[in-house]
């Protein structure tokens, strides 16, 4: 019973798929373009915050800060971006800048993530309430036509999840350098010791945790067409449970993007799932506590007996 | 191979290079040039400075006093003149696959087919040094066992890697290899050296030096005692080389009665009351473990009752004894809480009153024994820790190289105390590097490999009967 | 000399600070109604801090995630059971406990058992008792019992009941971190699990009582909290998840694990409502107040490791 240690990944897919062939019974009717398309709706901003997430998590720290960003980055979007375009721009940039930069102090002055970035919600959600001090503002045209997009055959969620997947794939597991990043989290030592400035390495992968959680605030400014100051900060604690879900872990440099994208589209299917079971909206949230509580367990018992093994 | 290597320049020169780490001299002015096509093997008891010389070499620490030079690259650092080390605690990422180890030591990978070539490099590189090795380039590394772990780790250590390798250190590279595979390793160490490269070779295992070094360095006490041609050293003449002269005075003391017997363990450890038993062998060998095993299997993580049946005294201070924000009054009464608290409350006056008296008993250096105790020297937070564990009642005391850092009047101290608290019926469990304390002891048992390799009693209690048995002196 | 290297004062520092810039602007008057409010709301968040700090002693990697949940569940159930009927006050309150301690079992067990990291167990097990807090509650608004209603809202010599009850706490904490064998084994605990489980402390009893106490902690403040306010909302506990971790961390309390500070605690509790208040008096909006608010708990940590350093 190797199998599961051998491929982590297939424990994800599995619970996502069981999952959904078990929204599928409940409710046939969503087994066509718009019922796919209505379940996943919300998984793209969500799926990008987790990779955001993953990129700190990959580096041994934890982000309490990410849910306040998407927020932030979606005022911006909705105001800055739409108004002045260039202005919006230069701005998302100097927030993915403060990201990378906020990396490296945290390594070179050894503070614990945890607290700074608890300090930094509270700045992004400072200035996130500076900009829209009441909810409002519009999404840019091409990026609401972006997000609502139809494409053939397969809803946009899937394709724009499934290309996520794809590039973060590309970026983190497959190049060279996303491998000495991961490397900073399996043994920082032996990557310093290899000549490495990890310094530099930290602030790169908080620059692209960044980098997606700007993303993300795109995607759902697009989806929801307006923002708010608190409009994501139950980000924060989804990003981390769909890590977790996708196979993560908090130490040692064991992530997968494809993997947290899953994670994600699970968390999203959850909250669907339990609205098909006809279960009072009162144990919607529990319920999901519930899945996430079960599918560690199931984690757990399978890694268990493959240690014996 | 010897006179073409003498006329090269050396890819390597240490002149009167030192380490002091505080008052510790680490590496006490060692000179030393490595040519290529030499084996260098290096042995040494632990402490002896081997690692901290490992270290000046390879760039991980700068010398104190002295100079290291690179003469036959020209280059300005270890990295750059071609000089790689395979150390002794495993270094790879485990999170990463085999190739992607490879990917971090060799930068010069680049481009969108860096992955094909790793895999290339490193099963070629794994083909060279073991053929028929089974390693998969795509495995992670943490799905493989410690031998292939470490297969892996040298295989990278001999890879190209976009230059070349001109001088590999490795440090104990077949503890956790099966006698085939280190034979391979040996075999591939003798070809490399034959095409020009050089290595220092460190290891407990006699034959393998003999098997595969050129020259041998002893080093002692952070210097070189000895410096000559494999070919001049006997087994003997390389153990004596090495070793004290131990003081035989404690060995002499009248066989003692014990009581019944208080320990067993499954790696077949006894104790009897009133016991003074030593685990000996190299550092390493699973006396660590068994101690640790024995203590966390006697007590609870849920219950302390008010007379622990066993107390441990910490060697590394660091990870396993030393409480660091403390004063040494909290550390010293830490394990006697329950005894002197009155409806969980802590008896401060009782408390004050028993640090005291251990301060006084045992020694410590300090004015007031509410200072922090890192505000003390290494040995007499170790002497801390020896409080923590007396002042306690338990009639069992696990010691795991207790002694380290600590001076020799100290030692001396200790050793009286330890007696003396045996002859009052206590048993202690006494791991030690050094084979002095070790001849404190009643009885012996010298571990190697995780196991009992030799128990040894009275007057078998010697230097060389414990070298013997730590050292697998039957292979050849 | 010595007052200076005590790491709770400079959060008193900075709460008098502010407290005198806010009296100053109003020319000193309203200054008995500002240290009454500042006592009053600041217990809530103190009495969360309290145990926040409490499971941050453990060392790095151990924060509850439960707290806004725990105290919506026990303000919920507490005010369900009284149904606003005279006399039930004790009643309430020992049903607020028993949620604490239940809550606080459920959490350490996903942690001891499934071996989970305890900020993803806090946080799934959170999302049940939300789930209980909200199927219990069903929108409705019952309001406390009279009596409970007017001793959470009153005063005794001056100084507000809650404010009392978060002060009487405290120094039980207090007690038990400075004299009691407890306190030695989780000070300990946090400081070197491993060495503290070899000197024969009982490392596994002390985590489980960690983190019994903070949801305990939590149950009290969402029980004293629904009473206050006159009903328990579902989103009452919502801002005291992160500030339970501020006013610990603001408070000096060291995130590394091993040291506890009470007063810390009590003067970042006033600290952050009195920094609102001040900025409020001085017209800056609320995402003024979060910008500084960050950007002093930055600073605190960085403060902090640069004093680390230099020791």
């Amino acid at each position: 019973m190797t199998l599961f240690a051998r491929y982590r990944i297939l424990l994800p897919v599995l619970s996502l798929a069981i999952l959904l062939a078990a929204t599928f019974y409940m409710q046939p009717r969503a087994m066509s373009y718009f019922g796919v398309n209505l379940l996943f709706n919300l998984a793209v901003p969500i799926a990008l915050a987790t990779i955001a997430q993953m990129c700190i998590i990959m580096v041994n720290d934890i982000d309490l800060s990410l849910g306040a960003f998407v927020s932030l980055v979606a005022c911006v979007v909705a105001t800055f971006l739409n108004d002045t375009p260039l202005l919006g721009l230069v701005i998302l940039l100097a927030l993915v800048l403060a990201y990378a930069a906020l990396g490296a102090v945290i390594h070179a002055l050894d503070l614990p993530a945890i607290v700074v970035t608890l300090g930094m919600s509270f700045v992004w959600g400072g200035l996130a309430l500076f900009i829209l001090p009441s909810p409002g503002g519009s999404s840019p045209d091409w990026l609401r036509t972006l997000m609502t997009v139809k494409p053939p055959f397969v809803p946009m969620a899937v394709v724009a999840s499934v290309l996520i997947a794809g590039i973060t794939h590309l970026l983190f597991i497959r190049s060279g350098l996303g491998t000495v990043l991961r490397g900073v989290g399996g043994n920082a030592r032996s990557v310093a010791r290899a000549g490495w400035p990890v310094i530099r390495l930290k602030a790169l992968a908080y620059g692209c945790a960044g980098l997606f959680g700007v993303l993300a605030g795109m995607a759902l400014v697009g989806l929801t067409t307006s923002a708010d100051a608190n409009i994501a900060l139950r980000y924060t604690l989804l990003s981390i449970a769909g890590v977790i879900l996708g196979g993560g872990e908090f130490t040692g440099g064991k992530v997968s993007p494809v993997g947290a994208v899953i994670g994600a589209l699970t968390l999203t299917l959850a909250a669907s799932f339990l609205s098909f079971l006809r279960l009072s909206p009162d144990w919607q949230i529990g319920a999901q506590g519930a899945i996430l509580i079960l599918v560690l367990t199931a984690r757990l018992l399978f890694t268990r007996r493959d240690a014996q093994a | 191979m010897h006179s073409a290597a003498a006329a090269a320049a050396p890819i390597v020169a240490l002149t009167d290079a030192a380490k002091h780490f505080g008052a510790v001299r680490a590496l006490d002015g060692v000179s030393l040039s490595i040519s290529p096509g030499e084996c260098l093997g290096l042995v040494g008891h632990n402490g002896a400075g081997k690692s901290t010389l490992v270290n000046v070499v390879n760039g991980g620490l700068s010398p104190s006093a002295g100079t290291v030079a690179f003469p036959a690259s020209g280059a300005g650092s270890a990295l750059g003149a071609g000089v790689r080390s395979v150390f002794q605690e495993l270094s790879l990422c485990p999170n990463l696959t085999v190739a992607e180890n490879l990917r971090i030591s060799h930068a010069a990978l680049k481009g969108l087919r860096w992955r094909g070539q790793a895999r290339e490099e490193i099963a070629q590189a794994l083909d060279q040094v073991f053929p028929g090795h089974g390693i998969a380039a795509d495995a992670p590394v943490d799905s493989l066992s410690i031998a292939q772990r470490q297969m892996v780790e040298i295989a990278i250590g001999f890879a190209p890697r976009g230059t070349e390798a001109r001088l590999v250190i490795l440090d104990e590279p077949t503890s956790s290899l099966d006698a085939g595979i280190a034979e391979q390793l040996l075999s591939h160490i003798k070809r490399f050296c034959a095409a020009g490269g050089a290595v220092i070779f460190i290891s407990h295992m006699l034959g393998e030096i003999f098997a595969v070094a050129t020259r041998i360095i002893v080093m002692k006490d952070g210097r070189v005692v000895a410096d000559e041609p494999a070919g001049r050293f006997t087994r003997q003449g390389l153990v004596d080389a090495m070793g004290h002269v131990a003081p035989d005075a404690a060995a002499v003391e009248a066989a003692r009665s014990f009581g019944e017997t208080v320990v067993t363990t499954p790696e077949g450890l006894t104790a009897r009351r009133g016991e003074i038993v030593g685990l000996s062998g190299l550092a390493g060998h699973g006396q660590a473990e068994a101690l640790a095993r024995l203590y966390l299997g006697a007590t609870s993580s849920w219950r302390a009752p008010k007379a622990a049946p066993m107390v441990f005294v910490a060697g590394d201070r660091g990870r396993d004894g030393v409480l660091p924000l403390w004063s040494i009054l909290r550390n010293a009464t830490v394990s006697i809480l329950p005894r002197i608290a009155r409806r969980g409350l802590v008896d401060r006056a009782e408390e004050s009153r028993i640090a005291a008296d251990w301060k006084a008993r045992i020694g410590i250096r300090t004015e007031d024994v509410t200072n922090p105790i890192l505000s003390l020297s290494g040995g007499n937070q170790q002497k801390v820790l020896f409080a923590r564990a007396l002042a306690s009642d338990a009639p069992v005391v696990v010691m795991d190289d207790p002694m380290r850092g600590v001076d020799v009047g100290t030692k001396q101290d200790v050793y009286a105390m330890i007696r003396a608290e045996a002859a009052r019926g206590r048993t202690f469990l006494w791991y030690s590097t050094e084979t002095e304390e070790v001849c404190q002891c009643d009885r012996v048992f010298v571990f190697r490999d995780g196991q009992i390799s030799a128990e040894l009693s009275g007057a078998d209690i010697t230097e060389e009967r414990i070298l013997s048995a730590s050292f697998e002196m039957a292979e050849a | 000399m010595k007052l200076l290297h005590k790491p709770w004062l400079w959060s008193w520092v900075a709460a008098a600070a502010a407290f005198a810039l806010t009296v100053t602007l109003t020319g000193g008057s309203g200054a008995s109604e500002l240290a009454y409010a500042a006592l009053s709301f600041g217990a809530f968040a103190a009495i969360v801090g309290l145990g926040q700090m409490l499971v941050i002693t453990l060392g790095p990697g151990n924060v509850d995630l439960s707290i806004p949940a725990t105290m919506t569940l026990a303000g919920t159930l507490a005010l369900k059971t009284m149904g606003s009927d005279p006399g039930t006050a004790w009643l309430g309150l020992g049903v607020a406990i028993l949620v604490g301690l239940g809550t606080g079992l459920a959490n350490f067990t996903l942690i001891y058992l499934l071996r989970l990291p305890p900020i993803i167990a806090t946080l799934a097990a959170s999302l049940v008792y939300q789930s209980i807090a909200i199927w219990s509650n069903r929108g409705l608004r019952i309001k406390p019992p009279e009596g409970l209603a007017d001793f959470a809202t009153g005063r005794f010599f001056g100084i507000s009941n809650v404010a009392l009850v978060g002060l009487a706490l405290s120094v039980v904490i207090w007690v038990l971190l400075e004299r009691s064998v407890w306190g030695r084994w989780l000070l300990a605990s946090g400081q070197n699990l491993r060495a503290a489980r070899l000197a024969g402390i009982p490392v596994e009893a002390v985590r489980a009582a960690t983190y019994l106490a903070v949801t305990v902690f939590a149950a009290i403040a969402g029980y004293l909290l629904a009473s206050f306010s006159g009903g328990a909302a579902l989103n009452m506990g919502t801002e005291y998840l992160l500030m339970s971790i501020a006013v610990v961390v603001i408070g000096g309390t060291s995130i590394a694990g091993g040291s506890s500070n009470v007063p810390g605690v009590w003067g970042a509790s006033l600290f952050m409502f009195l920094v609102v208040s001040m900025l409020n008096s001085y017209g800056a909006g609320a995402g003024v107040r979060l910008i500084l608010t960050g950007t002093i708990i930055i600073g605190i940590v960085i403060a902090a490791s640069t004093r680390r350093a230099t020791r």
